[in-house]
């Protein structure tokens, strides 16, 4: 039997009986139009973080102060509250590691804030002029810390746009304004672009100040809360991170490096931790599709088995004119592969559909991978074949004497 | 336990002739029609197509002599109800691997044979009579030219009228074409129509003889 004798068979046969072979494609679609909808909706996620925390710095490497390690008792205070870190440790990665290309040092802490009343409670990051370049920040209005106002300890600040928002008014111009950081007077020269993203740690909820303004008027003292490094290029990230370490623990004079009273962390690493977790979130959501995928396959097989009983009688003439098993296992394996090749063909079109409407009318990133077309394409064809075989097995099998004779 | 329901029957059928098989129900007629028509191997003995023995091949063997050397005229039609009087008769030859273009014209030509006008070859076989059926089964039969024609009870579901219009058609078939006819039935007067009737009861062949006074309709011959 010819291939297209055989679905010219498949197609007088499941034109026969549409309604029943829409409600069985039906199934099928709504199983992998969930998949398709279900991963493009988690690999969208997965780039909308990712690109959040590219967003944050260019072959970024952070330095936060950790508590020493001694053996024996584990002493841990939370992250940022031990004080190790100096301006001098700054200073000597920008002199002494070579892939470091700028060095941003910062000392944020949240404090009160008031301006004409307004108050709010926000992240005062006292830092130098490098940190824009290290961090992706770019300046909307007016400029950021000069060298100057660092060496003369001007109390001037950098605002963002949603502390803009929250102090002055949407739309303000807040140059040249006053504030009140901690009760002590600052003046407005400055204010970020808005880089998106709300909640925690949002990069648009924050004021800037002189890093050397910061440790004298607000936290009294010298230390630094984290050290923000970028690298030359992202391939000498790891190099970059080495050396730092081997710099710091000379410098805090640590022989064990398992002991150090640091942590770095780059910037790769936020990425790789970040994608594992949506990784998992996807599979997870491929998985709960995917159970709807085997009730479609189910009433594949269900509405093949009736279909055999049904056309007990006609495989018993087909046999008694010369068809052999082999003819009859095909036709009805292509007909549960071609309703479910069908389904794969409109769920994939079905959760196309879905991910562009969560992406329009939700707001939330979605991208269809062609990965997982292909991959919803095959898992139907494998559930046709598997979900066909029983019952064209059982029709192959019918004795033509009988099989003639079924009333 | 075994029960036997054919023994000691031993006959011949020649090239050429038109047979009837005759005996009341659960004398061993069906299982004797089986075998004829290869559906089905006797569990001891031999049968002879041709000089082919039939009893020891394998299932796709029996779909291949089926295929190519017989064609059946069931009872009860048996057609495809949704698909056209055309495709019906075509279908054999779609699992004889007949090219396209030539199975058109085969099918045509079958269905001259059997006297089914060219005004129902369009139509969906559900809306034709009994009789007009019964002819799109023996169009289907010789759509593959085969040795033998079984006909099993072929006039069983019809009135005596389109029951002769079909006995007609074989009795053509056989005069004209020369066809290998064996006609299954438990009627006398269907059997009468045939050259020859087997008898047989409890799985034993009790008569063998030319039929004397045959039944001829001859509005055509």
């Amino acid at each position: 039997m010819k291939i297209q004798d055989l679905l010219q068979e498949t197609y007088f046969a499941l034109s026969a009986n549409k309604a029943r072979s829409g409600l069985t494609i039906l199934g099928i679609v709504i199983g992998i139009g969930s998949v398709i909808a279900m991963v493009s909706i988690g690999q969208g996620a997965q780039g909308s973080i990712q690109a959040s925390i590219q967003s944050i710095g260019s072959n970024l490497i952070l330095i936060m102060p950790g508590a020493q390690r001694t053996a024996g008792v584990q002493v841990s205070a939370g992250r940022g509250s031990a004080q190790t870190l100096m301006q001098a440790d700054a200073d000597a990665i920008q002199k002494e590691v070579t892939l470091a290309k700028a060095v941003a040092p910062e000392n944020s802490r949240r404090y009160q804030i008031t301006a004409k009343g307004k108050n709010t409670n926000t992240q005062v990051v006292g830092t130098v002029p490098a940190y824009p370049s290290v961090r992706n920040i770019q300046i909307d209005m007016g400029s950021f810390i000069s060298d100057q106002n660092i060496k003369s300890l001007s109390k001037v600040a950098v605002i963002g746009p949603a502390t803009r928002d929250d102090l002055f008014g949407v739309d303000v111009n807040p140059i040249g304004q006053p504030i009140r950081i901690n009760k002590i007077d600052f003046k407005v020269i400055g204010m970020t672009k808005s880089k998106g993203g709300t909640g925690f740690g949002s990069q648009d909820d924050v004021v800037f100040i002189p890093l050397s303004a910061a440790q004298r008027f607000l936290a009294g003292d010298a230390y630094v809360t984290t050290i923000s490094v970028s690298a030359v290029d992202q391939n000498s990230m790891a190099a970059t991170q080495q050396q730092i370490t081997n710099l710091l623990l000379r410098r805090h004079n640590i022989l064990n490096p398992l002991m150090a009273d640091f942590q770095i962390m780059n910037q790769q690493d936020i990425v790789q931790t970040a994608s594992s977790i949506t990784n998992t979130m996807t599979m997870l959501l491929a998985a709960i599709a995917g159970i709807s995928l085997i009730v479609g396959g189910i009433g594949i097989m269900n509405m093949m088995l009736t279909t055999v009983t049904e056309r007990t009688r006609e495989i018993g003439l087909r046999k008694s004119i010369g068809a052999k098993k082999r003819d009859i296992t095909k036709q009805f394996l292509v007909e549960s592969v071609m309703l479910t090749f069908l389904g794969g063909v409109i769920g994939v079109a079905l959760g196309w559909a879905v991910s562009v409407g969560v992406t329009q009318f939700a707001g939330i990133a979605t991208s269809i991978s062609l990965q997982s077309v292909l991959l919803a394409f095959g898992v139907s064809a494998a559930i046709g074949i598997v979900f066909g075989y029983y019952p064209a097995r059982r029709a192959a099998g019918l004795n033509p004497i009988e099989a003639l004779r079924y009333e | 336990m075994e029960t036997a329901a054919l023994k000691g029957a031993s006959f011949k059928i020649n090239d050429g002739e038109f047979v009837a098989i005759m005996g009341p129900s659960g004398s061993g007629k069906s299982t004797l029609m089986h075998i004829i028509g290869c559906l089905d191997t006797p569990t001891s003995g031999e049968y002879f197509f041709g000089d082919q023995s039939v009893a020891k091949l394998s299932d796709d063997e029996l779909a291949d002599i089926r295929m190519q050397k017989i064609g059946f005229v069931f009872q009860a039609y048996n057609l495809l109800s949704r698909a056209t009087v055309l495709r019906n008769v075509i279908l054999p030859l779609v699992y004889a691997d007949i090219p396209k273009e030539q199975r058109e014209k085969q099918a045509k030509e079958s269905l001259r044979s059997a006297a089914l006008p060219e005004e129902f070859w369009q139509h969906r076989s559900n809306q034709l009579s009994g009789g007009m059926m019964q002819r799109v089964a023996i169009a289907r039969a010789l759509v593959n030219n085969p040795a033998l024609i079984l006909a099993d009870e072929p006039t069983g579901n019809l009135d005596t009228k389109t029951g002769e219009m079909v006995l007609e058609t074989f009795q053509r078939l056989h005069m004209e074409q020369g066809r290998t006819i064996v006609l299954i039935t438990h009627e006398p007067y269907v059997a009468e129509h045939a050259q020859r009737i087997i008898h047989v009861r409890d799985g034993n062949i009790v008569d063998d003889s030319q039929v004397k006074n045959r039944r001829m309709i001859s509005n055509h011959i």
